[in-house]
Formats: C-alpha cells, structure tokens, sequence
C-alpha cells in the first residue's frame, strides 16, 4: 500500500464486509478471468528520496538556460519570469482544482479566466477572447477550421509561408478529414504579398504572421483590406511580447487572432505546457470553440463568473459542436494573467524595447562580422536570420562548448536562405553575453 | 476569507509596475514609427508587485480544491496530486529547456520521455506510445485520424461512420465529427453494456471503428468487452479505447488484451499531473504495432546509447508545435516510479474499493443507476422518494454547505437526474463516512424541508449564480460600465 492510501487494513475489512466480498479481487469479477491481474514488468518502486536524486540526475544531464546563455528562439522564448508568478501558481487553491463546473465554490478560477481573457483582449484589441487552446499552434488550426464553417461554402485555406513551420504543419494534422485546400506555402521563398495574390472567392481564410517566423515584422493594413475584399477572414499570429510595441492585431483589422502565450510568465519546459491565445470579433463570437467565463450575479446581487455560452460545446452539443476542445489550459492562462499584470502597460512595453534594442545591437555587432550576413536589417522585433559561412549545426555544436545556446537552424525549412541561422535576443541576453557570443562567432 | 476581490482594472493606477526590469545596456536603435501601437497599451492595468500578489491569493481563497477536501467528480479522477511532483517539474534541467535545443544537449529529458512511453506501453499492453498530445481529447483526435489514415492507406476508403455508444463522452462523438465522420449511436443494454444488437445492427462495411469507454461512464466494466471487439474487428472496424477510466484497472487487466487497438491516457486523471483549473493535460496515445506508423510525432527512441527523435513513415503529422507537455511527463514518471507495479495495482484496487462502499452504503436512498458492481465510479440518481421538488442541482448545491465539493452531476446524459460519483483511492475511510453522512443528511432535508436544498449554497464565497443572464448579454471582458449596469439591475 502507498502513502497515498488513507484507509488501514482494518477499514478495509469493514468496508468489504459492507459491500458484501471477501476480496478485494472480487470486485473485479466483470474482468475477463483469463486476463485479470496480468503482470506489469515495470522498473521496483523508489522512496521519495531515491526518486529525488534520480530526477535530479536526469534533469543535470540536459544543458539549461540558466546554466548557459540561450540565443534560441523560433517559437518559444526565454523571457525573464518574476518570483511572484510561480508563487501564486504554486497555491494550490488553484493548480489542485479543476474546470469550475461548480461556480459557487469556484470564483478564483472564474475570476482569474475573467481576467485573462480581459488582458488577451487588451494586448490584442481584439473584442472577444476564450478562455485558452492547447498552444499557439492549435490555436491556429482552430481558428482556420472556425473560418471555413463562418464563410460557410468556401473550403480553401491560404497561408503564408513565414508562418511557423510546425503551426502549419499542425493546420495541415487538424484539417486532413474535412475536405479543404491549403495553399500559398508551397515556395518557402514567397512573401507575403505572393500569398495573399492567391486569396481568391473561394478562399475562407488568409493566415498570417507578424512577426512573421524569421522574425519580421508586416504593415498588414494593406493585407486586411486585400483579403476583405475577397470576402475571406483575415487570421493574424502575433507574438505577446511585441505587442508591447507593435501593430496589434485590433488595429489591422483581423478577424481572428491567435498566439503562443508562453512568453507570458511560463517556463520553456522542453515545449509545454504552453498556453495558446484565441482571440476573434464580436462577430465571430459564437462560433469561437473552447471554455469562456461571463459575468453575472449571485440570489444576493453579488457580482460573480460564470462559464458561459457552454451551448457551443461538445458535452451539450456532442458531434454538432464547434471543435471537441474540452479542457483549457487553465493553470498556463493564471500564469500569463498574473505576469502580464506584474508588467502591466509600462513592464510590457519596456520588455518589449529590451528585446527590440539588445535584438538590434546584436545583428548590427554579427553583421559586422566577417562571412556572416543578417538578411533583415530594418523591421524585425527580437528574432533574425543570420546567413553562415558555414553549415549551422557545426556553429551551434561550437557555441555549446562555450556556454552559449546557438540559434534555429534553418536549412530544412527553409533550404533556399542556404546555411541560415534564426537568433533570437530577449532581456534575458545582457550585453556581455551578446558580446560573447558575437566573439565566438568572429573567432 | 470570502471577501468580495474586485476585478484587478480596478485595483490600477497611472504610473506603478508590479516588475524590477533592467535598462539595456546597448546603444538604442530606432523604432520603426509606421509599425507602432496606436493606444499605450491602454487595456493594460498599472500595479505594484504587493498589489498583485495579494489580489490573486485572496481570489484564490475563493476555490475548492482537492488541497481543502473531497473532489469526487464522476470522470475526471480528482485525487491528491503529490506534492514531490511539482518540485520535479521545477528542476532546471526540466524546466529551463527549449524544445529545439540539439538532441546532445537534452540527453535526460529525451530518456524520460523514451521511458514514460514504455512504462506506458507496459502497463497498458500496447506497442508503442507517443506523448505528443496535449488533453485527453487531443488523444482521441490522433486516435480518429489515424484509424482514417490506416483504412485510407489500405484503400479501404468507404468508412465513413464511427461508432460512439450513448453513454459516451461529448469529446468521441466531437471527435469523430471534427475528424469528418458520421457519427452512429449504439444503445446500452439493460446491464449498461453496449447492447450487442443494437450494435450487430449498425456495424458494418462503413464502419470505421468503435469508440468506448471501459470502465464506461455509467462506472462499469462492459461484460461483453471481448465481443464487442470481435464484432468490430470482424466488420472490419478498430477499437479506440477512451482511456478516461484507465484509474480502475491500473494491473487488473490491459486494454491492449480485451482487443483495444488504440487508447489515449489522462496522464491529468490516472497520473496526478494536477488539473490547474481546467489544464494543463496530457492525452498520451498508446497502439498496436499495425497502427504504429500512423502516430503523431516526435517519438523518442533509443539508438546506439543515444536517445533520439523521430516522425512515424505515414504519421498523422503533428498535433501540436514542439514535443508535447513535458512538464505533464516528467509529474507522471515521478508518480508511477514511486509506486511500481505493486502500487498502481493498490491504487485501482482502492478506487474501486472505495466506489463500492458509497455504492452499498447510498443506493437504498438515491437509486443506484444500475445494480452491479461498480469500478472506480457509480452512478446514482438525485430521486429522493417524498421529495418531487428536489432535483439532482439542488443535491449538489447542498453539499457544498457540507464542505464536499459536489459530484458530476447531469452525467452521463443516458441516466435521468444522474449523479456521478468517483471518490478515488485517495480519499480515507473517515472523509467517505462523513460524505456519505450528508448524503442522508440532505436526502432526510430534502422531504423536510427542500428549501433549504433550493437556497443552497448558502456558505460559499457566492450564492447561486444566474447563469441564464450570463449567456444572455454575454460580458465577456472587463468593462466597467456594463459590469455596473448588470449590478445596478
């Protein structure tokens, strides 16, 4: 029996008299005799302080940020998280509770979802956001297949191909069983403008990025009007952190507008969990999938939060629902809630310029140096694509030996840039590792 | 402890900051003007660090959680999530990596993963296991799509329909439907098996498999479990496992052996990641050889003393960016290490244990759904004889009073005025007597006096919540004046 059993061997027996068997084994009669009890060959059961050690042992062979400087970016960032964020996540009033079916006794979560969703909207300007995807990636693909059922007929997806990779890899995963096209990426070197030509009056959707995954960043004003004149939605994947500075999604005139919340307070944890960010228009709204908290009153008249339009889920609406999302990444949004209002209005956008500055001190230090090219100079936030004199692993393979966490290697996506290197440059990178790093690239 | 915490808009003022920031160091660069936000962030509150923390503890306050008391959520497995895991997930070799560092240099984490995934095969007579999803109902998505992928490859390419029996999860019949299936209802029989008729009737050279369940919702093992795989199979179908219910059988039987060809795990549910308020999960994915060239990728591997990544030949594709929740792997390893083999089978053996002394002890006051032998969870009815007005919210309501936070109520949808009830292993003897105390409690107030059951709760932090209105005229982000019009009503 393991210390987590509270029930002693005498209170088992009366509790077996109860229900009436001699055995415990006997409540499992329903079980195929033949295949009860099988044995499980798994390795022999530790105390906690042997457990301890063991993770501690696997978790010391793996290179970390703290221990060394990180310059690797392309999707997940390593942002500087205050104290106060895993302090208050680490109540378990709130990691130990689950979805707030029972809203009476469950207000914290309610009210802290209320929130979130409040401040998603703020940084976006978007009208209406739900309450979290999985990540920023499936967020994506929700928000494309949300498109095609609110422009009905149309069942063509065009997306650019500076969308990250791997979120289109994941829209080409959700959409395989329901018929659609999805185009404009074929060329790994078109632009933008390339791909919103092929926005046409089938087409439901235009997905694009700013800043894009090479890190650049677009006007799309221009872009919404194209794609609104074609009658198709204009869906916006954004970065949280540049929003602290740069053309929020509201502002363009997106439709839909999602992200990776994991620059908001939430460690890199070898890629999740992450929280992904859904936003839309108010008319878009009740076609939007996933969790949503509302406001209301109480018998007294007391302010309270509710899940709401729960109409446009699968437990109510089973295989007529909107997405068969059920779950949220309910702890991930308490930490993007709690760190974006440490930041608040000043902490994001000062975040924001530490990014931006020390991203551009970088380029213009590697740019001077000898074989090495940045490919944008001018309208990038924290991420640029360096061009290599030699093949990327090798450099990165070189940098670890010095401490230093090299950039994305872009020579599978992105073959036609040749032996390409994303870095990524946030407040966490001071000077003196910029520095080093531009050292050992020159040495 | 309840007080009213007003939203944190209100709680801003122009000119504080809740976060210590360096300058930067670097001779400045020029913002590109044209690309600049138009509005100073103005949806943004302006708050000091003090500030902050005290308002999200005092909301916090405001939740029951499995810390303060007794959770039995019918489906959901809410049981005490050890405190070691947290601390696990924190260490900075797990925490503090990036996802596309080189494999070299995340030797540890990858060896994790590649043990979970076999630990998980094992324990569940599976092949092979990919922990890439991120929920249980991401889990079932990879499982739909991959039966289409097989059927498609093979040409068999006139499988349209999946079957889901009535007393299935919303997220199967979402799922298929999401993965682009017509979705056909198979009937329980009287037992609260599949009715083996009603799906005799309906399988066929459509179907494309079979999703269920077992232990299902109603908290039972489907007799016919067996049959109902050979009538699939025989038709051509697979079976998917919801792994929902795995928390019943952990060494008592393997789905892999009662002809499951495919199953996610909660890893939230069985494994004590903690459900965090909704999430975050994991819906790991476990199959047959046949179907393993079709999983989700990345999956580790071990090669020559290195441990490596790799996509399936004809996967599905990836369900998500990066690798999965690693924090969620490295939180289930943890729990299933320190229990072996031995002790995942105490944990199923007293989930059930416990399930049955509720059923015995409660189903002469509220009638038991059906009158078997319960696994890890029973179903009841909220009928109190003498006591028409009472209705199963009003039950659930009351017993919050009691310090319970209520069951699933409501589900599954196939019973009337259902009550789902799952205490799990972790609940002690003494909590389960006083749970069962409030049952009768309320049961023996609800033909005296049921007002006092329609006014519940009366000791939460909020009464009664009108969540008509709500949806009504929908406030779905802060907004002062439409927050005051609705109190001033």
């Amino acid at each position: 029996m393991s210390h987590y059993i509270s029930i002693t061997e005498s209170e088992r027996a009366e509790m077996l008299k109860a229900i009436g068997v001699a055995d415990v084994a006997e409540l499992f009669h329903d079980v195929p005799a033949d295949l009860r009890f099988p044995t499980l060959d798994l390795p022999a059961a530790l105390a906690e302080g042997e457990m301890a050690r063991e993770l501690r042992r696997l978790s010391s062979k793996n290179s970390d940020v703290l221990n060394y400087s990180c310059f690797l970016g392309a999707g997940a960032y390593n942002h500087f998280i205050p104290a106060a964020v895993d302090s208050l996540l680490r109540r378990s009033e709130f990691y130990t509770a689950y979805t707030p079916y029972q809203p009476e006794i469950s207000q914290g979560t309610l009210q802290a979802i209320f929130e979130y969703q409040s401040l998603m909207c703020g940084l976006l300007q978007m009208d209406a956001a739900n309450a979290s995807h999985y990540d920023g990636a499936t967020a994506m693909a929700e928000g494309a297949i949300m498109a095609i059922s609110a422009t009905r007929n149309r069942r063509k997806i065009v997306v650019a191909p500076s969308v990250h990779p791997q979120y289109r890899g994941v829209l080409r995963s959700y959409t395989q069983g329901l018929g659609v096209t999805i185009t404009g990426d074929e060329n790994p070197a078109a632009s933008v403008a390339d791909a919103a030509a092929l926005v046409d009056n089938e087409t439901a959707v235009f997905i694009v990025q700013s800043p894009d995954f090479l890190g650049v960043l677009h006007d799309l004003k221009p872009v919404a009007e194209q794609i609104h004149a074609a009658g198709a939605l204009l869906l916006m994947v954004t970065n949280p952190i540049a929003l602290g500075l740069f053309q929020t999604p509201g502002m363009v005139g997106a439709d839909i507008a999602v992200m990776e919340g994991q620059p908001l307070g939430i460690p890199l944890s070898f890629g999740g969990p992450y929280v992904g960010v859904f936003s839309c228009t108010e008319k878009l709204l009740r076609r939007m999938a996933g969790r949503l908290v509302g406001v209301t009153t109480d018998l007294n008249g007391q302010l309270g939060y509710v899940l709401t339009l729960q109409t446009r889920e699968q437990h109510i609406r089973r295989e007529k629902a909107t997405s068969n999302i059920c779950t949220n990444q309910g702890l991930m949004a308490l930490a993007a809630t709690i760190y974006t209002s440490l930041m608040g209005k000043t902490g994001l956008r000062k975040v924001a310029e530490l990014c931006y500055q020390r991203a551009h001190y970088a380029a213009k230090a590697i740019g001077n140096l000898a074989g090495y090219e940045v490919l944008e100079q001018g309208s990038f936030f924290h991420e640029f694509v360096v061009r290599c004199p030699r093949p990327v692993a090798e450099i990165t393979q070189a940098l670890h030996a010095q401490g230093i966490i090299g950039g994305y290697d872009l020579s599978k996506d992105y073959p036609h840039l040749g032996n390409a290197m994303l870095i990524c440059v946030t407040e966490q990178n001071t000077k003196n590792d910029i520095d080093q790093l531009v050292a050992v690239l020159g040495g | 402890m309840h007080t009213y915490e007003p939203p944190i808009f209100e709680l801003s003022s122009p000119g504080k900051i809740g976060a210590a920031l360096p300058d930067a160091g670097v001779p400045e660069t020029e913002l590109p003007a044209h690309l600049l936000r138009n509005d100073d962030l103005a949806g943004l509150p302006e708050i000091s660090e003090t500030e902050v923390v005290r308002h999200f503890t005092r909301i916090s306050q405001r939740n029951f959680c499995i810390d303060t008391g007794m959770y039995p959520l019918g489906s959901c497995t809410m049981k005490y999530n050890p405190k070691i895991h947290e601390d696990a997930a924190r260490l900075p070799g797990f925490a503090f990596i990036h996802p596309l560092q080189a494999e070299e240099t995340v030797q540890g984490a990858l060896q994790l993963t590649y043990e979970l995934q076999n630990i998980l095969a094992e324990i569940s007579g599976f092949d092979q296991v990919c922990l890439q999803p991120a929920a249980g109902a991401q889990g079932e998505f990879a499982g739909i799509l991959v039966f289409r992928a097989y059927h498609l490859d093979r040409g068999d390419d006139q499988r349209d329909e999946v079957l889901c029996p009535n007393s299935a999860h919303g997220t199967n019949p979402a799922t298929a439907a999401m993965v682009g299936f017509k979705v056909v209802e198979i009937a329980t029989d009287s037992r609260g098996n599949v009715d083996l008729a009603d799906l005799r009737a309906k399988v066929g050279p459509r179907t494309a498999g079979l999703m269920l369940t077992n232990p299902n919702t109603l908290g039972l093992f489907d007799e016919n479990v067996h049959e109902v795989a050979k009538i699939v199979h025989e038709a051509g179908g697979l079976m998917y496992g919801d792994g929902a219910n795995f928390n019943a059988i952990l060494g008592i039987v393997k789905p892999g052996d009662v002809g499951f060809d495919f199953m996610h795990y909660n890893l939230h549910k069985t494994f004590t990641t903690p459900h965090g308020g909704g999430g975050p999960g994991c819906g790991a994915v476990g199959c047959k050889e046949f179907l393993a060239d079709y999983l989700p990728g990345p999956i580790v591997a071990l090669k020559e003393g290195q441990y490596t990544r790799h996509t399936p030949a004809k996967s599905i594709g990836r369900l998500k960016a990066f690798k999965g929740n690693f924090g969620m792997f490295v939180r289930a390893y943890t729990y299933i290490r320190m229990l072996g083999a031995a002790g995942l089978r105490s944990v199923s053996e007293h989930a059930v244990l416990n399930a049955n002394y509720l059923r015995v002890n409660l189903d002469n006051i509220y009638p038991v759904a059906y009158d078997r032998t319960c696994m890890h969870e029973v179903v009841l009815q909220g009928k109190i004889k003498g006591a028409p007005s009472v209705h199963t919210l009003d039950i659930a309501k009351r017993l919050i009073d009691f310090g319970f936070h209520p069951p699933t109520v409501y589900f599954p949808i196939s019973v009337a005025e259902s009550i789902m009830i799952e205490p799990t292993e972790t609940e002690s003897k003494r909590n389960m007597d006083a749970f069962i105390a409030a049952m009768k409690q309320i049961a023996h107030e609800a033909v005296e006096n049921p007002e006092l059951l329609h006014a519940a709760p009366t000791t939460a932090p909020v009464r009664r919540l009108d969540e008509a209105t709500a949806a009504r005229r929908p406030i779905l982000k802060y907004d002062q004046a439409a927050i005051e019009a609705l109190l001033s009503k």
